[in-house]
C-alpha cells in the first residue's frame, strides 16, 4: 500500500541538513508555566539539543497526556499531540508504529505517566518502541493544585492527605527496569547540562528511553528536590552513574559505594581502609546491577544515583513488525483485495 | 458418493446441530454451510455457544449449536425454528428441543443419553424411551460407537476417536440432504496435512456416517435442496467479522493509504484482530493493545500519522474508549471505531447478540460530540458498512462508529464478490503546501479540517484535546469562539446528510403501517413484512444504516404511514432517536433475550396489533 508520505522527500542525512538553532524550536505559544517552574529548564534544553540530533524538525513528534508538563508539546515547534489524561504513551506508540521513520517523544509527568497512564507506560516498555520517554517527576499533583502524586513520600501532607499520605511510593526507576526498559535513566532540571548530556543519550539509544527527571514544582512541592540539586547538598547526596567508572562522590570525592553481597554501602576513601580500587564500578549494560542500583533511591543512608542505569539493545517493536510485513510481501507478494475477495471456495451463478 | 434411495424436493430446511461445548458442533456447522454455500443455495447461520470455553461436560450451560437455514429461495434469517436437531447429548436436547417444530426430526447419539447425561441435563427419565418425543421424528443412532467401529483399526487414542464423531453427524447430514463429501474431506486434506492421523480419521468417519444412512433402514428418504435463483456473479460464504475486516482493508487501499488496527481481545469481536493479523502482505498493522483504551488511542496516533486508524470491540470496550472517542471529535482525525455488540449492560452476555449500544454510539461521551454512526444489516453488508464508515472518517475528518453485533459478526451468508474497481472512490485532503495552511482550516462544504500529517516540512502543528481557536488551531477558551467551534463541529456533521444516499422503502410508498428497524434484524423484519403482506395487509419496510446523522428525506417517508413499528433488540433506542428527530409516535417490539427476532414473533406482534 502506497503512503501518502512516500511523496514526500525524505530526510537525507548525507543531504545538506537544514542548519536549526533552538529558536527554530520555539514555537509561537506563548510558554505559561508559573514563574520558577522546573519545567523551563527542560523545555530548554530540550531545544538546545533538537538541532544538533540532526533529524529536521518536520520528523519530529512530541505526544503528552495531562498535567503541567503535558503542555509542553504546545511550545516546541515540531508535531505535536497533547492527548489525553494518562494515554500519551499508547497514542505514541500509534504514531511511531504508523510511520517508523519519525522521531517520537513522550512528555509526561508522575500522575500521568505512573497513575492513570501507568498500564501504558509499562508496556510500552517491554515493548521497546523507539519512543523518547520523559518523566517530569515532582512528587506532586500540580495542575489539579496540589494532591499527593504516586511518587510523593509516604507521610507527605497534601490537600488530599491532610494526615500524611499512606502510600508508598512508586521508584520510577524500578518501575521501569521492572517493565523490562532497555534504557532507564534519571536526570535533573537544576543540571542543565546533565539534562542535555541524557537527552543526547535517549536520541542515540534505538529502542524506548525512560528518562526521569525530578522536577521542581515551585507553587506546590518547592524544593523537594534541593537536596539532589543545590550547591550545599547536592555533592554529598547524589552519586553520578558514569560508565566503566567507580562510584565515587562526596564534595571532597572521599566517599564511595561497594558492593556487600548483592548490598550497596557508603564508605570513605579518607581513612585508608578503602581504595578507589574497591569502589563498585558502573556498568550500564548489566541488567541486575541496574536493579540494585535503582534500589539505593529510596534509602536515607545512601546517595541517591542520578545518570543512566541502564541501557543495552533489543530489537524495536517496529522493527519486527516491519520485518513480518516484509517477508510476508516477499512470501506471498503485494497483497491484493480481489484476489483476497476470491480465495477460498467460491461459486458462480450463471 | 452416490445413493440409491429416493429423493424429495425441499425449499428450504433448517438443521440445528448441538452438543457439548468440545464436541466440534461449531466446526460441524461450518463445513456443512460451506459446502451447502458451494451448491448455490441461499443461506443464513446462527452459531450459539456458550461464554465458557469448556463449560462441565454434559450439563446444559455447556451447549454449543450452530443453526443454518437453506433454501431454493431468498433466505433472510437463520431460521426461526429448526427442522431437524442433531442433539449430541441429553442436554443438548434439552435446551434445543424447543426450538425444534412439532414433527421435525430429531437425530440423537443414543451414547450422549446414559443415566449420567440425563442427570446432568436434568432429565428423570431418558427421552428417546419415555414417550415424550412423540410428535417428532426420533431416530436413535449410536454415534459414538459407530464412530469407534469406523476406527477400530486405525488404534488411535480415545480421545482423537471421541473427537472425531462429529463427522459422523456431518456425514448422515451430507446423506440426507444430497451433499457432496469432497469439499469438507479437501479442507481435512489441507487443514492436517501435517496430522495425517487427524485427516484420515475424520475422513473415514465423516464416510462412515453417509454409508451409515444409505445402507441401513433407519432413514427412508433423502431431500433435494435445489440451487437459489440468486444474481448471477462469483459467490462465496462470508462471515460478518470477516467482512468487516476486509471491509477496512478495501477501504485503506482505495484511500492509498496504510491500515492501523489497534485492538484488545473481546468477544465477540476478536475475529476481526485476528483476520487482519493475517494480511500483513498487505501492510496491514495489527496492534495487541494492553487495553481497550491503548486500543483507540494508539489507533488516533496512528490517524496523526497517516493511517486509516481503527479500532474494533463489543459494548463494555466501547464504554472504556469513550473519553478516546471525545479525542478524536476534538482533533478531527479519522478514525473507524467497530462495536460488535453484545448483551449487556457490563459483561453481560459475552457471546449473545444485543442492538443496546445504540444510545452509547450517538450520544455517550462527555461534551457536545457528535459522531457519524453507522450499522451492518447482514454478514455481508459489514464490509459495505465498514467501507462506508472509512469514507466517510476520511472525507470528513471524523470518528465514526460502526455497529454490527453477534449475530451478524458470526453468522455467515453467500455473498456476491463485489469488484474492487467499482467500489466507491475515497478522497482524503492531505496538504503538502505550506502557503496558507492552517490545521484548522475547513472545507466550504465538508466543514473539514486537512489531514497534515507529520514528516510533511513546513506543516508543523500542534493539535490536542483542548478547545481551539478556530481556523489557527492554537488553544483558546474564548467563549464566543468555543461556542462556533462546537456548532462547526457539530454541523460538520450534519452536512453529512447531504450527501448520504436517502432512505428508501420497500414495499409500499405509503401506507398503513411502516416497519422501521436497522441493523442485523434486517431478515427478520423483511420476511415477517413479506409475510404480511402476502396476508394482504398494507404494510412496508424501510430499514436504516444511518443512525447519525439521519437520511434527509427520512422524515418525509416517515409522515406517508399511519402507524409507525419499530422493532429492536433493546427496550427501545431507536424510537426514542425517531421520535425526538420528527413529529411522530412509534410502537416498540422489543426483545432483550441476547437472540435475535424470529420473523414470526414480528410477524405475530404486528398481527395482534392489527
Amino acid at each position: 500500500m502506497k503512503t501518502p508520505i512516500q511523496d514526500i522527500p525524505m530526510f537525507d542525512k548525507n543531504a545538506s541538513q537544514p542548519r536549526y538553532t533552538p529558536k527554530d524550536f520555539q514555537s509561537d505559544q506563548e510558554v505559561r508555566w508559573c514563574p520558577g517552574c522546573g519545567d523551563y529548564s527542560i523545555l530548554a534544553q530540550a531545544q538546545r539539543i533538537m538541532p544538533e540530533i540532526g533529524i529536521p524538525k518536520h520528523q519530529i513528534v512530541f505526544v503528552s497526556g495531562i498535567g503541567c508538563s503535558s503542555r509542553f508539546p504546545y511550545y516546541m515547534n515540531t508535531y505535536g499531540f497533547h492527548g489525553i489524561h494518562g494515554r500519551a504513551a499508547a497514542i505514541a506508540s500509534g504514531v511511531k508504529l504508523a510511520q517508523p521513520s519519525l522521531s517520537v517523544w513522550v512528555v509526561t509527568g508522575d500522575g500521568d505517566g505512573m497513575s492513570i497512564g501507568g498500564n501504558h507506560l509499562i508496556h510500552l516498555l517491554r515493548r521497546n518502541i523507539d519512543i523518547n520517554v520523559l518523566l517530569f517527576n515532582n512528587q506532586i499533583y500540580g495542575l489539579t493544585k496540589g494532591q499527593y502524586s504516586p511518587t510523593s513520600e509516604k507521610g507527605k501532607i497534601t490537600k488530599s492527605t491532610p494526615f500524611g499520605s499512606i502510600d508508598y511510593p512508586f521508584n520510577p526507576i524500578s518501575l521501569a527496569l521492572g517493565a523490562s526498559a532497555t534504557f532507564a535513566a534519571r536526570t535533573l532540571d537544576r543540571d542543565p547540562k546533565h539534562l542535555y548530556t541524557i537527552l543526547k543519550r535517549a536520541v542515540e539509544h534505538k529502542g524506548t528511553s525512560f528518562i526521569e527527571i525530578y522536577q521542581n514544582c515551585s507553587v506546590f512541592n518547592d524544593g523537594t528536590f534541593f537536596q539532589f540539586t543545590e550547591k550545599e547538598t547536592k555533592d554529598d547526596s547524589i552519586v553520578l552513574l558514569e560508565h566503566g567508572k567507580p562510584l565515587i562522590f562526596g564534595k571532597e570525592k572521599d566517599k564511595g559505594i561497594i558492593l556487600d553481597g548483592f548490598t550497596p554501602k557508603v564508605v570513605t576513601l579518607s581513612d585508608g581502609k578503602f581504595s578507589v580500587n574497591d569502589l563498585l564500578v558502573h556498568n550500564e549494560n548489566d541488567t541486575t546491577l541496574s536493579f540494585i542500583l535503582s534500589d539505593m533511591t529510596y534509602n536515607t543512608n545512601l546517595p541517591r544515583p542520578i545518570g543512566v542505569f541502564l541501557s543495552i539493545d533489543r530489537p524495536t517493536y517496529e522493527d519486527e513488525m516491519d520485518e513480518q510485513i516484509r517477508i510476508a510481501q516477499k512470501k506471498r507478494g503485494i497483497g491484493n483485495i480481489q484476489q483476497l475477495l476470491h480465495s477460498g471456495e467460491t461459486w458462480t451463478i450463471q | 458418493m452416490k445413493s440409491n434411495k429416493t429423493l424429495q424436493n425441499l425449499e428450504e430446511v433448517t438443521i440445528r446441530f448441538a452438543g457439548d461445548s468440545g464436541d466440534g458442533m461449531q466446526l460441524t456447522g461450518t463445513q456443512f454451510t460451506n459446502t451447502t454455500a458451494i451448491l448455490g443455495n441461499d443461506l443464513s447461520t446462527l452459531p450459539d455457544y456458550p461464554a465458557e470455553i469448556r463449560a462441565p461436560q454434559g450439563t446444559t450451560s455447556g451447549v454449543s449449536g450452530f443453526q443454518i437455514h437453506f433454501g431454493s429461495t431468498e433466505i433472510h434469517t437463520p431460521g426461526d425454528s429448526c427442522d431437524v436437531l442433531v442433539a449430541m447429548n441429553a442436554a443438548a436436547l434439552k435446551v434445543n428441543i424447543g426450538s425444534l417444530v412439532k414433527g421435525g426430526s430429531i437425530i440423537a447419539n443414543s451414547d450422549g443419553f446414559s443415566d449420567k447425561n440425563l442427570r446432568l441435563a436434568g432429565y428423570a427419565s431418558n427421552p428417546l424411551k419415555d414417550g415424550s418425543l412423540d410428535e417428532y421424528q426420533l431416530f436413535e443412532v449410536d454415534i459414538t460407537k459407530l464412530t469407534t467401529i469406523a476406527l477400530q483399526e486405525m488404534n488411535l487414542p480415545n480421545k482423537l476417536v471421541d473427537r472425531s464423531k462429529n463427522f459422523f453427524s456431518l456425514g448422515m447430514m451430507y446423506w440426507m440432504y444430497n451433499r457432496p463429501t469432497e469439499p469438507t474431506i479437501k479442507w481435512l486434506e489441507e487443514k492436517f496435512a501435517n496430522k495425517p492421523e487427524i485427516r484420515d480419521a475424520n475422513i473415514r468417519v465423516l464416510k462412515a456416517g453417509w454409508n451409515y444412512s444409505e445402507t441401513t433402514e433407519i432413514f427412508k428418504v433423502r431431500y433435494e435442496v435445489s440451487a437459489a435463483k440468486l444474481e448471477p456473479g462469483t459467490y462465496r460464504n462470508i462471515t460478518g467479522n470477516q467482512a468487516t475486516a476486509w471491509g477496512m482493508m478495501a477501504a485503506a487501499q482505495k484511500a492509498g493509504i496504510d491500515l492501523f488496527l489497534g485492538s484488545y481481545p473481546i468477544t465477540p469481536a476478536s475475529e476481526i484482530l485476528h483476520e487482519l493479523s493475517l494480511h500483513k502482505d498487505f501492510g496491514v498493522k495489527t496492534f495487541q493493545a494492553e487495553d481497550e483504551i491503548a486500543g483507540i488511542t494508539s489507533a488516533i496516533g496512528a490517524s496523526f500519522a497517516g493511517a486509516l486508524g481503527t479500532t474494533t470491540t463489543s459494548g463494555p470496550g466501547l464504554a472504556l474508549k469513550t473519553e478516546a472517542l471525545g479525542l478524536a471529535v476534538m482533533v478531527e482525525l479519522p478514525l473507524i471505531v467497530v462495536n460488535v455488540q453484545r448483551g449487556g449492560p457490563s459483561t453481560g452476555l459475552p457471546t449473545k447478540t444485543e442492538q443496546a449500544d445504540l444510545l452509547q454510539a450517538i450520544y455517550g461521551r462527555n461534551g457536545e460530540a457528535p459522531i457519524p454512526v453507522i450499522a451492518a444489516s447482514t454478514p455481508s453488508d459489514c464490509f459495505y458498512a465498514v467501507y462506508e464508515s472509512a469514507r466517510i472518517a476520511l472525507k470528513y475528518m471524523t470518528p465514526v462508529i460502526c455497529l454490527t453485533d453477534g449475530y451478524l459478526g458470526n453468522g455467515s451468508e453467500p455473498w456476491l464478490i463485489p469488484n474492487f474497481e467499482s467500489l466507491p472512490a475515497i478522497p482524503t485532503n492531505i496538504p503538502t503546501n505550506p502557503v496558507g495552511f492552517f490545521p484548522y482550516s475547513r472545507n466550504n462544504y465538508t466543514l473539514s479540517r486537512p489531514w497534515a500529517i507529520p514528516g510533511t516540512p513546513g506543516l508543523e502543528h500542534r493539535i490536542g484535546g483542548l478547545e481551539k481557536k478556530e481556523l489557527i488551531g492554537t488553544v483558546n477558551y474564548e467563549p464566543l469562539n468555543h461556542e462556533r467551534m462546537i456548532h462547526l463541529r457539530a454541523e460538520k456533521i450534519n452536512r453529512i446528510a447531504y450527501e448520504i444516499p436517502d432512505a428508501y422503502i420497500e414495499g409500499d410508498p405509503e401506507g398503513n403501517i411502516l416497519v422501521v428497524g436497522w441493523g442485523s434484524t434486517y431478515g427478520a423484519i423483511k420476511t415477517a413484512v413479506q409475510q404480511l403482506r402476502i396476508k394482504g395487509k398494507s404494510i412496508s419496510h424501510l430499514h436504516l444504516r444511518y443512525l447519525n446523522p439521519l437520511q434527509k428525506n427520512l422524515g418525509n417517508l416517515l409522515s406517508r404511514f399511519k402507524t409507525i413499528i419499530i422493532p429492536e433488540l433493546n427496550l427501545g433506542q431507536l424510537i426514542k432517536i425517531l421520535q425526538s428527530a420528527y413529529p411522530i409516535r412509534a410502537i416498540g417490539i422489543n426483545k432483550v433475550q441476547g437472540l435475535p427476532f424470529r420473523a414470526e414473533e414480528i410477524e405475530k406482534k404486528i398481527e395482534e396489533l392489527f
